[in-house]
């Protein structure tokens, strides 16, 4: 891919970040925040994909940690995240509009 | 099967579908009734990042693939199962850092791997990701020894700390040209993972732990920013998208947080929040200020015969894990014909609305939850306000001392009310190292003790009136 379709792409998903969280209740900062941790966990891809041309001990063990930390970050991100989230499930009548 | 699969067309459509379910699960995680599902939709979309990622015909050492996932899967799943509610935040900043973490070495391992070779469009990048990766790294896990007390939660700062952080991230972005122009050393790289660790620890030991939560979330959207670069580096465009996802959303995100304490990032990054506090903190209660403390059955007494109560939770709260005996007490309370509500500061806790999610665990209903605004015209015709392990968001400190560290940010202006309990463990000031005038306050009486056997006591105390 060349250069500037790799910006045009880094730009548009900068706005979509940005609009995508234009408006959010207090009560979901954390929750969002967790979330939004474990999707950066993506870096693991790049683990994955380096890895394969990868020789050598060093390199191999350098990215062994990456995986095992990029896992670490999507696994735990989004089960934290769930667990969060599980709380608010059980309220007896979710309220349409809880915090504006 | 397997051609159509390692087909670049199929990973790339993949890839699309993959970050189209990023989206749609960020959007649907921005409403309470959806919030759950959006969480999932991401998760899917994880998934399918990672599969089509796997059918690469470039991954072969499935073994140390294999290892990494396991190990990570290993360390991962327990912690977020078992973490308490109240270890949340730290849990967040841990999991930030090893993101962070997995970029650094991402782009050390890719540097490593392309030597000298690698063009310019693509070095750049790996630069970035390198520096911004380490600064991440060790950013998030000074954040998370401070918010588990590994660390002492006030500022630590050093003379001339500025100077040095201006002169080590030259270092890093000195060797970073350095290597950009053509000087193929690894010991260069490495001087730019350390130097840009220094600088993630000390960028985030002079800052104070009230102002914890922004900069979790203001290292979390670099760790977006440096993923999204990893992604130009290696061409990939699940990175870049996922990754710039998270760098737009977390500075959003990090904007609203600092608003709502009324400072700004670059004033809380700049740091020394509450360093030169500590001092008069302490000599203020030479002046012979004095404190009123008071008995469970008081307190009992004061609350069944209010017709207002407003409960005002804080960490304390989170820490004795007493939102349970609050719900009971508050139940109690509303047979009795008093009204209660609860006030939630935006940053009250360690985390924008970690009071929210304990209470709603102890089936508070959501109705009695008050927002700051909403709340803070209603302190003047409220009877007791029942303060309960919160200290900085109800400083008046905040609307009356201009030289006070968290002047300006707005509180919850309990001082209004009839009268002031406070539950506290002891006379010490809250997580921002400063003193709270409230305390002194005629009005207000302290009840100490845990929180959770101190609501305790009270409530036995209501149920035998």
């Amino acid at each position: 891919m060349d250069l500037l379709t790799e910006l045009t792409i880094l730009i548009l998903a900068a706005f979509v970040g940005f609009e995508v969280i234009s408006k959010i209740p207090n009560t979901l900062h954390t929750p969002l925040m967790s979330a939004t941790n474990a999707i950066h966990g993506i870096v693991v891809l790049g683990g994955l994909l380096v890895i394969g041309p990868a020789t050598g001990t060093l390199d191999e063990l350098i990215l062994v940690i990456a995986i095992a930390f990029g896992t670490i970050n999507v696994v735990g991100g989004f089960l934290v995240t769930d667990r969060m989230l599980e709380m608010f499930r059980k309220k007896p009548t979710p309220p349409k509009d809880d915090s504006e | 099967m397997k051609d159509f699969l390692q087909d670049p067309d199929f990973i790339s459509a993949a890839y699309i579908v993959a970050f189209s379910l990023f989206i749609i699960g960020l959007r649907r995680l921005t409403h309470p009734a959806t919030a759950r599902q959006g969480n999932k939709i991401a998760a899917a979309g994880m998934a399918v990042a990672v599969f089509a990622t796997l059918c690469d015909p470039i991954i072969d050492d499935w073994p140390l693939i294999i290892l990494g996932v396991v190990i990570g899967t290993a360390v991962g799943v327990p912690a977020a199962r078992n973490v308490k509610m109240t270890a949340m935040p730290q849990m967040v900043a841990l999991f930030n850092g090893v993101g962070g973490g997995a970029v650094a070495l991402v782009a050390w391992a890719e540097f490593r791997h392309a030597g000298g070779d690698i063009p310019l469009e693509e070095m750049i990048p790996i630069l970035f990701s390198a520096i911004i990766g380490s600064v991440s790294f060790w950013g998030s896990n000074i954040a998370f020894g401070k918010l588990q007390e590994i660390l002492p939660g006030r500022p630590i700062m050093l003379p001339g700390q500025t100077f040095i952080n201006a002169a080590l991230l030259l270092v890093a972005i000195g060797c970073a040209v350095a290597i950009a122009a053509g000087e193929e050393s690894e010991g260069l790289f490495i001087a730019i993972l350390i130097s840009a660790a220094i600088l993630g620890n000390m960028v985030v030991l002079p800052i104070g732990g009230a102002d914890m939560p922004v900069v979790i979330s203001l290292l979390n959207a670099f760790t977006g920013l440096s993923a999204a670069a990893a992604g130009m580096a290696l061409d990939n465009t699940a990175l870049i998208v996922g990754g710039m996802l998270v760098g737009a959303s977390g500075s959003i995100l990090t904007n609203l947080m600092a608003k709502a304490m009324n400072r700004s990032i670059g004033n809380i990054v700049m740091g020394g929040f509450g360093g030169t506090v500590a001092a008069p903190a302490g000599a203020a209660d030479e002046e012979g200020r004095t404190v009123t403390s008071t008995s469970a059955d008081d307190v009992a007494i004061q609350l069944s015969y209010a017709s207002q109560v407003v409960v005002v939770p804080g960490y304390g709260m989170a820490v004795a894990q007493a939102q349970h005996a609050v719900r009971e007490l508050s139940q109690e309370l509303e047979k009795r014909g008093v009204e209660v509500k609860f006030a939630i500061h935006p940053v009250a806790g360690r985390m924008p609305g970690h009071m929210n999610v304990l209470l709603a665990e102890a089936d508070v209903p959501y109705e009695q939850l008050k927002e700051m605004d909403e709340i803070n015209s209603e302190f003047s015709r409220t009877d007791v306000s029942l303060v309960i392990g919160a200290n900085d968001v109800t400083n008046p400190a905040a609307r009356t001392q201009a030289d006070s560290p968290i002047y300006g940010m707005p509180i919850l202006n309990v001082d209004e009310s009839g009268a002031v309990i406070v539950l506290k463990r002891s006379m010490a000031s809250g997580f921002a190292g400063i003193d709270n005038p409230l305390f002194y306050d005629p009005k207000t009486s302290m009840l100490f003790g845990d929180a959770k056997e101190s609501i305790t006591q009270v409530l036995g105390a209501v149920q035998e009136l």
